[in-house]
C-alpha cells in the first residue's frame, strides 16, 4: 500500500518529480565536484554526465527511446528536458546578452554552420565509405548523421534510405550529441573557447543543439547564448543542403 | 509583475517558432530554421529598446531570469532523456563517425577563430 501511494504520488506529479529528480542529481554532483574532485570538474558537468549514465540504463530498462524518461515515475524529466522547455530556457540566456558581440562575430558564425554542416558530413561519408557502405544513399544519409540527428533521418526519409541505415545516422548523431556534452568543459582551454566569438564558431561547428547546450553549461554559462544562437541554424542548413546539393555531390563522385 | 517576464519570454520563443518554420518552408525544409535563433534576437532587441509605454523593470526581469537560472537543471534533465542505449547500440562505424567528427570540429574552432581575428 505504501509502495502505491508512493508510486503514484511520484508518477501523478510527474513534472513535480522531475524537479526533484534535478535538484538531488544537482546536490550530489556538486558534492562529488567540491569532495572527491576539489572542484577541479564543475558540478554542472559532473550532473550532465550523471544524467547520461542515468539514461542509458533507463534505455536498458524500458528498452524505449527516451532513456530515463521511459520509466514511468520518470516521465516528467522528459518534459523537463524536452525541446520545449530547453528552448525557452535557450531564449531566456539571451537576456543580457551584448548586441555588439553579436555584430562582431555574426559573418564568422554564419561561416562557421556552413563549413561546420559540410566538414561533418564529408568525415561522416568518409567514415560510412570505410565500413563497406558504397551506395550514394546510405553514403549521404551517414553522413546528414554526423552533421545531427535530425538532419540523418530528414535526409534520409527524402533520399528513401534503408530503416537500418536510418537509424545508424541517428545513431552517429547521438554519439555526437552526447560526445560534445562530455568533452566540451575539458576540451575548452585548449581551443580558446573563452569568449563570445569563439562560443559563436563553437555552434556552428558542432550545430547539435543539446550538444552545445550541454557543453557550455559545463563550461561557463555566460556563453550559451552565442553558442546557441548558431546551432539552433545549423539543423535547417543541414537539412537544405544534405539531401540536395551534397547528395548530387556524393552521386557523382560514387558513379 | 513578474510574469510580464514569463510572458515576454512566450511571446519571443513562439513568434521566432513560428518565423522560423515559415522560413524552412520558404526554401522548402522540412525542419525549423533558426527560430530559437531568431527568438533570442528578439529579445535582446526588446530588452534594449526603451520607449515611454514599455519598460521592463526589476520584477519582470526576474521573470526571465528564472528561466535562464533554470537553464542549467534543464540542460541535466535533458542529459537523462537522451537516447544512450541506441547510440551506443549503433556499433563501431556510429562511434567512430561520432569519436572523429566531435575531435576535427573543435580542431577547426581555433583555425576558424584566427581567421577572423587576423589583422
Amino acid at each position: 500500500m505504501l509502495k502505491e501511494a508512493i508510486f503514484s504520488a511520484l508518477s501523478n506529479n510527474s513534472i513535480i518529480t522531475a524537479f526533484l529528480f534535478v535538484g538531488v542529481v544537482t546536490a550530489l554532483s556538486y558534492w562529488i565536484s567540491n569532495h572527491m574532485t576539489n572542484g577541479k570538474i564543475h558540478g554542472s558537468a559532473i550532473a550532465i554526465t550523471i544524467g547520461l549514465f542515468l539514461a542509458y540504463i533507463g534505455g536498458y530498462i524500458s528498452e524505449g527511446n527516451k532513456g530515463l524518461a521511459d520509466i514511468s515515475i520518470f516521465a516528467g524529466v522528459g518534459i523537463l528536458g524536452g525541446a520545449m522547455f530547453r528552448d525557452f530556457a535557450i531564449v531566456a540566456t539571451a537576456f543580457g546578452v551584448d548586441l555588439k558581440h553579436l555584430k562582431n562575430a555574426g559573418m564568422i558564425g554564419a561561416i562557421s554552420i556552413i563549413f561546420g554542416v559540410i566538414l561533418s558530413f564529408i568525415i561522416g561519408a568518409i567514415v560510412a565509405l570505410m565500413f563497406g557502405y558504397d551506395d550514394a544513399v546510405s553514403i549521404t544519409t551517414i553522413g546528414a548523421g554526423a552533421a545531427t540527428y535530425i538532419v540523418g533521418p530528414v535526409t534520409g526519409t527524402a533520399l528513401s534510405a534503408s530503416s537500418e541505415v536510418i537509424a545508424l545516422s541517428v545513431a552517429v548523431g547521438l554519439i555526437k550529441s552526447i560526445l560534445v556534452m562530455i568533452m566540451t568543459p575539458f576540451i575548452a582551454p585548449y581551443i580558446k573557447l573563452d569568449n563570445a566569438e569563439s562560443a559563436m564558431i563553437f555552434g556552428g561547428l558542432m550545430g547539435t543543439t543539446s550538444g552545445v547546450a550541454g557543453g557550455l553549461a559545463a563550461t561557463d554559462p555566460k556563453l550559451v547564448p552565442y553558442g546557441a544562437m548558431t546551432a539552433t541554424f545549423y539543423t535547417g542548413v543541414g537539412c537544405l543542403l544534405a539531401p540536395s546539393i551534397l547528395f548530387l555531390i556524393v552521386n557523382t563522385l560514387i558513379n | 509583475m513578474v510574469v510580464y517576464g514569463v510572458a515576454l519570454l512566450a511571446f519571443c520563443m513562439l513568434v521566432g517558432v513560428f518565423l522560423g518554420d515559415l522560413l524552412g518552408k520558404l526554401i522548402g525544409v522540412d525542419a525549423n530554421v533558426g527560430g530559437i535563433g531568431i527568438a533570442m534576437l528578439l529579445l535582446i532587441i526588446i530588452a534594449n529598446k526603451r520607449t515611454p509605454f514599455f519598460e521592463i523593470n526589476a520584477i519582470t526581469k526576474s521573470g526571465v531570469n528564472f528561466w535562464s537560472a533554470m537553464y542549467i537543471p534543464i540542460v541535466v534533465a535533458m542529459a537523462a532523456k537522451q537516447n544512450v542505449f541506441a547510440a551506443l547500440s549503433g556499433g563501431w562505424m556510429a562511434v567512430t563517425a561520432g569519436v572523429l567528427v566531435v575531435i576535427i570540429s573543435f580542431l577547426m574552432i581555433p583555425l576558424l577563430y584566427r581567421l577572423n581575428n587576423r589583422e
